[in-house]
């Protein structure tokens, strides 16, 4: 079962420059339980993607056309106030950056029980106890300890643990990282990857995993949604798209160095686009070494390539019987 | 025995101590230090990269600033070509300065804010020119747009502001800036890290391409693994101000000897789905290097540390041919 239906999202900004378009008809599905990758470069729309189902979109953002259907109900149509009771409690999302996401000037055990205090309708003491198993459950050394204690004290693990317990505090259903170990250590990294892949077994917890690694996704993800300039490239399981990847995915794959080989690196030409004034037709073409005339004049569909695998590109039928 | 080539640059027990003050702004005194880098030793030959990899805080880039003088070391000895280039800083003559900065150049890690925003390109490439004199005015031009061509962009790219470019262009506008000198040696820290991925390519191929036409060497300072077997011909580890492990690049990745090494080798997940990673997890954070732990610094987070390693410095043995470790216990991961 989908507990997350995106159909054709659109997220525009309206800055001064012009309309930057951020989202460009993104549609996607996580199935309830699974970990899915949503995998892109910087600007690609994959935080927005986030923030536009937790309808946070920052100013000059607007979501401007779509559905985000999360298990049947269409968040779009939702009134700001029944909104915020899926935010934290139904949807939760764990930031890119630790340091800035907590507070400096209140303590641990405040900023995370003041959440369970709003949520619940709960004294303090038993917010408190809730903040205390959440932090055990995301292997906070001394959380009785740490309550009294500011975000400097932490080092940038230990406030990225904060930040998934703090994402954790309800029970979310559904919970999205934001590039959780971007700021982190390789063997920091490793801590983490560790204890979200554990969290999600064993909480049963649907996890969307915001990275640029295709490390991090192969490791750590059942199911990949690529995105590209504010589109979906092709989405489905992560063997099918390592085995017959999009152009784009492919490109990505021989561009990135690898730990257990060397091998010349074929880079991938130019620059990403500006989302002002996007490429048209397919906004990969001026990028893409299978790009015809097609490519440049037509936008390509979304379209179902069997075993639950989508794909955006107009050359796919020969390309992946050629590959 | 044949007569080993002299290498490139040599760098003899280095050290370097910042000193942390009490607080306060009357009577500050001298309450600790921090071992940044501690007693280092390495060369790298000509034509060369060797990459230096290690995590925050490891002492990596004061590593980069102690052998450009950037930062003063304690103590210790930095030779290129065979003179002390440490005494050539610090005492030198201008010209002899001057000479030397041509000789050993710097990329930076961010290309945003290593670019002068108020400059052009033009000037940006040429500043080297202006400082140095080794090339007269009516000969700039020429040479700017070859050093644009050489590092793959256009020629009317000089004329525009650095806000222009992508985080990849900044970066070959870094790069045709240092090589402006026509130095023969350059330190590269972490010059992808704030890239792009797919643009991250691009800069190592120019990278390995430059070395290549002009046959400079290169310490290539990294906390990524991946790119750093991508590029370098041999590679050090550092942990906590020391080498842990060096050895050269087919070595050190197929058969890795130190614990530390061999965590830091597991903990980077590989883009294969078939290949699921088998990590071992490191216990607790980097020790502060204010008071580093006594014995073998890693024996703290070491699995198979005993009450020698906590006790007695390990020093960096010969495993094999172009391979030391700095392990008590390095025969048992042979």
């Amino acid at each position: 079962m989908n507990i997350l239906d995106v159909q054709n999202l659109k997220t525009h900004f309206f800055t001064e420059a012009g309309v930057v378009k951020a989202l460009e008809d993104i549609s996607f599905t996580v199935e309830k339980g699974c970990t899915v990758g949503l995998v892109g470069e910087s600007g690609s729309g994959k935080s927005v993607t986030a923030q536009s189902v937790l309808r946070i979109v920052p100013k000059p953002g607007k979501i401007i056309g779509g559905k985000i259907l999360f298990d049947g109900e269409d968040l779009l149509a939702k009134k700001e106030d029944d909104m915020r009771k899926f935010r934290g409690k139904k949807i939760s999302l764990i930031f890119q950056d630790p340091t800035s996401s907590l507070n400096p000037l209140f303590a641990i055990g405040d900023q995370l029980a003041d959440i369970v205090i709003q949520h619940d309708r709960v004294k303090k003491d038993q917010a408190l106890e809730q903040v205390i198993k959440t932090l055990k459950v995301a292997r906070l050394p001394d959380p009785e300890q740490s309550l009294g204690q500011y975000p400097h004290q932490f080092s940038g693990g230990m406030k990225q643990r904060i930040c998934i317990a703090r994402a954790l505090l309800l029970n979310p259903q559904l919970l999205f990282a934001d590039e959780p170990t971007t700021n982190l250590d390789v063997t920091i990294q490793a801590q983490i990857i560790t204890l979200l892949k554990d969290l999600q077994r064993d909480l049963g917890m649907t996890l969307v995993m915001i990275t640029h690694d295709m490390g991090i996704v192969a490791e750590m993800c059942k199911c990949v949604v690529v995105l590209y300039a504010g589109h979906v490239m092709e989405s489905g399981d992560i063997e099918t798209i390592f085995e017959k990847p999009h152009p784009y995915t492919e490109a990505l794959l021989k561009a990135v160095p690898r730990l257990d080989q060397t091998r010349k690196l074929t880079s991938i030409p130019g620059n990403i686009p500006n989302l002002i004034d996007p490429p048209s037709g397919c906004v990969f073409h001026p990028r893409c070494q299978y790009a015809i005339n097609i490519c440049m004049e037509k936008v390509p569909p979304l379209e179902d390539v069997g075993g639950s695998h989508f794909i955006t590109c107009h050359r796919w039928r020969e390309l992946q019987g050629g590959r | 025995m044949i007569d080993m080539a002299q290498p490139l640059l040599e760098v003899k027990d280095l050290v370097k101590y910042f000193p942390v003050y009490s607080r306060g702004i009357l009577m500050k005194k001298v309450v600790g230090q921090v071992h940044a880098v501690d007693h280092i030793n390495f060369a790298i030959n000509e034509c060369e990269t060797v990459g230096l990899v290690g995590e925050s805080g490891c002492g990596k880039t004061t590593t980069g600033k102690l052998i450009l003088y950037l930062e003063r070391p304690t103590s210790g000895e930095v030779l290129f070509q065979g003179r002390d280039a440490i005494k050539t800083f610090s005492k030198g003559s201008g010209e002899e300065k001057m000479r030397l900065r041509r000789a050993m150049q710097m990329v930076f890690q961010n290309p945003y804010s290593s670019l002068d925003p108020r400059m052009t390109v033009f000037d940006i490439i040429s500043e080297p020119f202006k400082i140095h004199k080794h090339v007269s005015s009516n000969e700039w031009k020429e040479r700017v747009y070859k050093l644009l061509e050489l590092v793959g962009l256009e020629p009317y790219h000089a004329e525009r502001y650095p806000h222009e470019f992508s985080g990849g262009q900044r970066q070959r506008i870094c790069i045709a800036r240092a090589l402006a000198v026509n130095p023969t040696f350059i330190i590269a820290d972490e010059p992808v890290s704030s890239l792009d991925v797919s643009i991250r390519a691009q800069i190592l191929n120019l990278i390995m391409d430059l070395q290549n036409k002009l046959g400079m060497s290169y310490l290539y300072i990294s906390h990524d693994l991946s790119s750093v077997r991508q590029i370098s011909q041999r590679v050090m580890v550092m942990y906590l101000g020391e080498i842990v492990e060096s050895a050269t690049t087919e070595k050190l990745f197929d058969r890795p000897v130190h614990p530390y090494t061999r965590a830091l080798m597991s903990a980077v997940p590989i883009p294969d789905p078939k290949r699921k990673m088998n990590i071992i997890l490191l216990p607790g954070e980097v020790p502060s290097p204010v008071n580093p732990p006594s014995g073998c610094r890693f024996h703290p987070r070491c699995q198979y540390a005993t009450s020698k390693c906590s006790q007695e410095k390990p020093v960096l043995a010969q495993v094999d041919v172009d391979h030391y470790v700095s392990c008590h216990y390095y025969h048992k991961f042979i």
